[in-house]
């Protein structure tokens, strides 16, 4: 058996493999624990390399053994990033496109690896709290596994999400508050109901363990490589904790090199995590919400304190790139690279400029980032920010005018 | 009467997930009558004299980091609610 059971990331305490995500000695989060020995001896390149072309080619690093509830999600487009490298003044960024998922965004690793896990523990429905791009990814995969979802977002975010959530069946609560307000309501809902997986509440030790896939891809698509540095996006911090896990994991098995990767965090302006690095304090979670990027929007951020101290320890920075730099960032994005990101990823390409322009970043390091979202899910907040288009009577004439 | 919810992580040492505790003013009165009552509690939610980060308090449905701390003031009718930190995301 690969998964030995779960342990408190705090005080390791042991506990059974179930839907259970807070310790009970000090109320710490719990994580996935494996045997290596297991994985060691059946995980190899070639294995990987013959799998399937989603994150299910991971499968033996994974919590499930079931058959995976999979709209193939995983191994996305891995791009050279030759032309925004260039007005960077990088030569070896990389870039992982998450926005085309099967639901277009990053949260379909993680959910199908927590649903397939909710199938397995035989649950009854599923749910989740979600600024947006989980709802859309839950609705799609619980469609799929055949279950009811119950899905809680704050009132106020892109309609676009909500219609892709609402499509698949979902029921949709959008709760009056922020984010944490319907993150709250969600874990209070997830407490009367044990039998539902809540994918990021009950069953959050699984499904936080689909980012990691971001990481071996990463591995693979560079040959078997860790890169100097890494980008990430974040919310809640689980994301980065994840991806530096999934590097552990490889160097743990002998797949890559052991190497000290950097690892750098971008917020949108102002938000916890980041302001805990650059000020040196702990991580202190903020009521107000003042940001175009919802989908990073989390004030009272879970995983903050872990992801800050990845951070400091790998001797990266952290970054937190006004809405306005995102709005330009998202655009720098799509005219060099042909990629509509969504606002996420436009915090992180900001937050990149900045590390290079602070001299974080050297210029021959090979650095990758993730772009997590679809640029269509978020177009709405870059309208007022475009060139209008030009109207005209259908006459060469007047098009010949356009262009003089 | 103030109305008190628990997670169901702390029902090893409450036994029940909804208690009622009556003559409190405060959030810190509050859990001292409640550590009274279940010293246990006090010593997993206490970590060097602060409340561990992993449990976040509300009251009526907003946490205390926003109101006045330990001192919020609490009156007839309110609902305290104890929830694991570590979700969302």
């Amino acid at each position: 058996m690969k998964v030995i059971g779960l342990k408190c990331r705090i005080c390791g305490k042991e506990f059974p493999a179930e839907a259970l995500y807070t310790c009970d000695n000090c109320f710490g989060p719990l994580e996935v624990v494996y045997d290596w020995e297991w994985i060691k001896e059946n995980v190899s390149k070639e294995k990987i390399e013959k799998g399937p072309k989603t994150l299910w080619r991971y499968k033996d690093f994974l919590p499930v053994d079931a058959k995976p509830v999979d709209l193939g999600a995983g191994y996305t487009r891995f791009i050279k990033a030759e032309n925004l490298g260039e007005v960077l003044g990088l030569k070896n960024l990389y870039l992982i496109d998450d926005s085309t998922n099967p639901t277009y965004s990053f949260k379909d690793r993680v959910v199908s690896v927590a649903v397939t896990k909710a199938k397995e523990f035989g649950m009854k429905a599923l749910g989740c709290a979600s600024t947006g791009n989980l709802a859309g990814s839950l609705a799609a995969h619980a469609a799929k596994a055949k279950m009811p979802a119950y899905i809680f977002v704050p009132a106020g975010i892109e309609k676009n999400k909500i219609i892709q959530a609402l499509v698949h069946g979902a029921k949709v609560i959008e709760v009056e508050g922020t984010y944490d307000d319907a993150n709250r309501l969600a874990t209070e809902v997830a407490e009367e109901h044990p039998d539902w997986g809540f994918v990021n509440i009950n069953l959050r030790p699984y499904y936080a363990e689909g980012s990691k896939t971001l990481a071996y891809e990463t591995a693979e698509r560079l040959g078997w490589e860790l890169p100097d540095q890494v980008v990430v996006p974040m919310a809640s911090g689980a994301l980065l904790c994840a991806i530096h896990r999934g590097f552990k994991d490889l160097v743990r098995v002998g797949l890559v090199d052991e190497k000290d990767v950097i690892f750098n965090g971008c917020q949108p302006e102002g938000f916890p995590i980041v302001r805990a690095v650059k000020e040196g304090k702990p991580v202190t979670p903020i009521r107000e919400i003042k940001t175009i990027v919802h989908s990073l929007a989390i004030g009272n951020p879970a995983d903050g304190i872990f992801a800050k101290e990845i951070i400091e320890k790998s001797g990266g920075y952290a970054e937190d790139p006004s809405d306005l730099e995102v709005i330009e960032a998202v655009k720098l994005l799509a005219k060099t690279e042909g990629i509509f990101t969504e606002l996420a990823g436009g915090v992180t390409v900001a937050g990149l400029r900045r590390l290079v322009e602070d001299g974080r970043i050297d210029k021959s390091d090979v650095v990758v980032i993730y772009l997590t979202g679809n640029g269509l899910k978020t177009s709405e907040a870059l309208v007022d920010y475009l060139e209008t288009t030009v109207r005209i009577k259908p006459r060469l004439e007047e098009f010949e005018e356009v262009v003089a | 009467m103030i109305k008190v919810k628990f997670p169901s992580v702390f029902t090893q040492i409450t036994k029940e997930r909804k208690v009622e505790v009556e003559n409190v003013g405060t959030v810190r009165e509050l859990l001292d009558k409640l550590f009274e009552k279940y010293p246990q509690l006090k010593e997993r939610l206490i970590k060097d004299g602060e409340i561990t980060p992993f449990i976040n308090i509300f009251v009526n449905g907003e946490d205390i980091r926003y109101l006045k701390g330990l001192d919020t003031e609490l009156k007839d009718g309110d609902e305290v609610t104890f929830i694991p930190a570590i979700s969302g995301g």
